[in-house]
């Protein structure tokens, strides 16, 4: 049992704080939720050239062979800056995909170009009537010639609008919700019968709806085994919201030190309000929930690769739960402790409140993971 | 970073858990069973069956007759007699004053008092409050004036937990009566039984026990051998007593237990055909507590790693504090849902209306309101966070 970062993680951390500051304040998110893309290609070959998109790829594939723990070091600070760079859609669950599924070729031609930072990639999983169920999934793919002809529709899918490589979860088998019979298939962004209705979200970030209408794709572009996806692509969706609980990590701390700042500068009553008790006390409650939500990241980014399923589940859900409780208190008291100008749009704090409304829905929310929580093995245990 | 155990520390496990499964007494089993809900006799008795294995004392240095483990080590201990629903030890003794003997008393203080709180021959109670000395515990008024090698002492203390059991009580009182009050507070050991004008009546709680007492000293001499760090040093002392005490504050081993009992309750509650454990909003409800649990679990793990590194405790034994007695009392609500109709029973209710694993669960409900009082309240906790974590200009 350790808590502690390596030297290394350490210089990470550093690294990635200083980038952002340098690099992508939230000044420059600020610009870039007006422009179609989001993001930029430029930012992210610099994000490659930092080493980060291949950090927690194994060195025989070509990576640093780092861990989940390097991904959420880099993550909290990123969440700091509100950098828009598809960090989570394409480092994360794409990229996490194809190195565990991708064979030689795949890699090579899917894999390297994203972690040198010349394509970014999606993961398109959710569909309108899903909700969070990683099963249910009504995209259909026929075997047809040598390969397999996809049709169907998947919702908000991260930097689906702009990726050059899309995992795409279809059905080769079975029915609705069944786990069995689900496949991953590599489709390319500008493939023939595929339309993107790109989605600007509440956090000023893009996401897509990816309409799937007869896209055929070769035999090469299936990932893994026909119809043996499902413990795959629950594993990319642990990992997303692992990923979701460093990434709010950075917006929780944000918010806090934002809002103590705010208590001590700002005057009424002839005195800063920090010296009400009744603020303090809501302060000192926001402290004791970004410390949980710290731990619970650390929780979940030492979990995420566990091969242990349940615990996996058991442990990711739980610290899923912080961040959307926890965060939630924190989120909503900045709002409330700054007053009026909290919810102007010139200040920061709405920016912050929005993307970690986002997280909290994103890859299960609070109910799914106490439901699923409930369900696993280990909860009818008294022991 | 790393939450796995190495192999040796799995073995530990098994040694442990098949030790206790040994070790502990039919009866007591029975009653740990039965919602652990232990007679003090039962405590102490299994105080020395640990005394006996030599492992009383998991946060001790081993030079002192602790077990001298690691964080690892201990929380596996810790979750081990949960598991088996041990009876919790008395901490005054062995999590409080003798952890502050080890850092600062003198040599003779850990050579006479030390190996009787190890083997529990001499039983401890802490003397902080006073009627007009609660939150505010600096204005604490008990007086020790000097006379030769003594300190006469006159004064009364209250919310003396478990001091009808106790034979030494450690006390603050008043030595220095000029300047800040906390700069006039010394630390003080006395003995309940031979010292003359020492009383102690217990009170009735609400949870139906006697767990707190009033204490008077009526020109009760103390020793000055007796004062633990220097005179008008003791707000220092008690500050860093409560560093030592920070692993058990928050009460997680508690609200683990707890959450053992709401699922039993539930398992063994009949709706209908089915039981209360079947019912999915009702497990959702006991998931949700489990699962913040484990964030305060982990938080509370990360600040025994940081002590174990020598990192002096700051304010973070104050969020544990809070969010952990917080849990602490949602869990024996939760009980008390879980018995539903039952919940309305009392410890001598008869077997037929409440069968006897459910007898403690109101007992508990009610005594439990004082986790978020005792040790200082919660509200004090926000004040210490706020003042010396956040730095907020005071008013």
């Amino acid at each position: 049992m350790n808590f502690d970062l390596t030297e290394e993680q350490q210089m990470i951390m550093d690294q990635a704080a200083k980038f952002v500051a340098n690099e992508s304040p939230v000044s420059r998110f600020r610009q870039l939720r007006e422009t179609e893309r989001g993001w930029e290609p430029e930012m992210w070959a610099k994000m490659a050239e930092q080493g980060w998109l291949a950090i927690a790829i194994p060195e025989e594939q070509g990576g640093f062979g780092g861990s989940f723990v390097d991904l959420a070091i880099i993550l909290e600070q990123l969440g700091r800056g509100l950098v828009p760079e598809p960090f989570i859609a394409s480092a994360v669950l794409a990229g996490g995909i194809l190195s565990d599924l991708g064979d030689d070729a795949q890699r090579e031609a899917w894999l390297n170009p994203m972690i040198e930072g010349r394509t970014s990639l999606a993961f398109a999983y959710a569909e309108t009537q899903s909700r969070y169920n990683p099963s249910d999934c009504l995209t259909r793919a026929e075997k047809s010639g040598g390969g397999w002809t996809l049709s169907g529709e998947k919702v908000w899918v991260l930097n689906g609008h702009a990726a050059d490589q899309i995992i795409v979860v279809a059905r080769t088998g079975g029915s609705q919700l069944d786990e069995a019979g689900l496949s991953l298939f590599v489709i390319d962004g500008e493939a023939k019968g595929l339309t993107r209705i790109r989605v600007p979200g509440m956090d000023g970030q893009r996401t897509a709806v990816l309409r799937l209408d007869g896209v055929e794709v070769g035999a090469d572009r299936l990932l893994g085994r026909e119809g043996e996806a499902f413990p795959s692509i629950e594993k990319a969706i642990d990992r997303g919201a692992a990923a979701a609980c460093a990434e709010g990590l950075g917006q929780v701390r944000e918010l806090f030190e934002r809002t103590v700042a705010y208590l001590k500068e700002r005057e009424q009553f002839g005195v800063p309000i920090g010296s009400f008790q009744a603020l303090q006390h809501v302060a000192s409650d926001m402290y004791s929930e970004v410390e949980l939500c710290s731990s619970a990241s650390i929780l979940a980014s030492i979990q995420a690769d566990n091969p242990d399923e349940d615990t996996r589940k058991a442990d990711i859900s739980a610290a899923k739960l912080q961040l959307a409780d926890g965060g939630w208190f924190v989120q909503e008291n900045a709002i409330q402790l700054f007053g009026g100008i909290g919810i102007t749009d010139e200040q920061d704090e709405g920016l912050f409140f929005k993307r970690l409304r986002v997280l909290n829905g994103l890859f299960g929310d609070a109910d799914w993971h106490v439901a699923r929580f409930q369900s696993l093995k280990g909860f009818e245990a008294i022991d | 970073m790393d939450l796995s155990y190495t192999p040796e520390q799995e073995q530990f496990r098994e040694e442990v858990r098949s030790w206790i499964a040994e070790a502990m007494p039919a009866t007591m089993k029975k009653h740990a069973e039965d919602g652990a809900n232990f007679e003090h006799a039962e405590v102490m008795e299994w105080h020395k069956i640990l005394y006996e294995k030599g492992w009383v004392a998991p946060n001790w240095p081993a030079e002192y007759g602790g077990t001298g483990w690691d964080v690892a080590r201990r929380s596996i201990f810790q979750e081990e007699c949960v598991r088996a629903n041990a009876p919790s030890l008395s901490p005054f003794g062995l999590s409080m004053v003798g952890p502050l003997m080890i850092q600062y008393g003198t040599d003779e203080q850990k050579k006479r008092f030390l190996p009787k709180i190890l083997s529990g021959e001499e039983i401890w109670c802490q003397g902080y409050s006073e009627p007009n000395a609660g939150s505010d515990l600096a204005n604490l008024q008990l007086r020790a004036d000097k006379d030769g090698d003594d300190y006469i002492l006159n004064g009364q203390k209250t919310w003396t937990t478990y001091a009808q059991y106790a034979d030494w009580i450690f006390v603050l009182c008043r030595t220095g009566f000029e300047g800040k009050k906390q700069e006039g507070i010394s630390f003080l050991l006395a003995d309940i039984h031979n010292t003359e004008g020492i009383e102690v009546k217990p009170f009735l709680t609400t949870g139906g026990t006697l767990a707190f007492s009033e204490t008077w000293f009526k020109n009760a001499r103390v020793p000055q051998a007796n004062r633990v760090g220097p005179e008008n040093g003791g707000w220092a002392m008690a500050k860093a007593l409560l560093g030592h005490e920070r692993t058990g504050i928050g009460g997680i081993a508690e609200s683990a237990r707890g959450l053992m009992q709401v699922k039993q309750i539930a398992q063994r509650t009949a709706v209908g055909n089915s039981t209360l454990f079947d019912d999915p909003d009702f497990r959702r409800r006991i998931a949700r507590k489990e699962m913040r649990l484990r964030a305060i679990e982990i938080f509370n793990l990360r600040q025994l790693a940081a002590a174990q590194l020598g990192h002096a405790p700051g304010a973070e034994s104050s969020v544990l504090k809070i969010v952990g007695t917080e849990l602490q009392q949602e869990v024996s609500e939760l009980c008390m849902d879980a018995m539903g109709h039952n919940a309305m029973g009392w410890l001598d209710s008869p077997e037929e209306a409440l069968p006897s694993y459910q007898q403690a669960v109101a007992s508990q409900f009610n005594y439990l309101r004082a986790a978020t009082i005792y040790g200082g309240s919660n509200e004090i906790q926000k004040n210490i966070i706020a003042k010396h974590l956040l730095r907020l200009p005071s008013a």
